[in-house]
């Protein structure tokens, strides 16, 4: 059940959406890895897996993971400015959500892609020393600030 | 708004590979 309306309107205009019930397709939860129920599963238009996460979240931080798999997505598929755009939009819009600080790496990543500056990494670096200083994706980005 | 949920997740990656879109997949368990 998706009773939020930003949440139903958000995966029905960038998905197809499909529900797999454990006990209706046990062979369809093996065949995608899923052990644990909620599992949600974003898979490329290929039909790769590009992003999952498992267990319940309220819809400011589910909206966040479900754009997190869109900008991963589009990361996999080179579209650096399309995948740098939702990663900032993230970041932008779901600040205080577990996904902000990854987007906000892989934003700094993605511009790099496109551009082929190693300014991008280090604005990134630079840009955790003031927003998320203590995560694992600071950390990560701490490297290109040196 | 409801959401327009399929059932067979082939049919869904088919439809995501003609329209260019994501799928999302619900793996559950809800009482039915």
């Amino acid at each position: 059940m998706y009773p939020n309306d930003r949440v139903a309107t958000f995966v029905t205009e960038n998905f197809v959406p499909v529900k797999i019930h454990i006990k209706e397709q046990p062979e369809v939860f093996r065949r995608f890895g899923a052990q644990w129920t909620p599992t949600l599963m974003v898979l490329d238009p290929d039909g790769v897996e590009r992003h999952r996460f498992e267990g319940f979240l309220p819809p400011t931080d589910f909206l966040a993971q479900l754009e997190l798999g869109l900008a991963k997505a589009a990361f996999a598929r080179e579209r650096w400015r399309e995948a740098e755009d939702r990663y900032r939009r993230i970041a932008r819009e779901f600040p205080d959500t577990d996904a902000a600080p990854e987007a906000l790496y892989w934003a700094g990543v993605s511009r790099y892609k496109a551009s082929g500056d190693a300014a991008a990494l280090a604005d990134t670096a630079r840009a955790f020393r003031t927003r998320y200083s203590g995560t694992s994706w600071a950390k990560r980005a701490s490297v290109w600030g040196r | 708004m409801p959401i327009n949920w399929m059932k067979d997740v082939d049919a869904a990656l088919a439809e995501a590979k003609r329209t260019g879109r994501a799928v999302l997949a619900d793996f559950n368990a809800a009482p039915m």
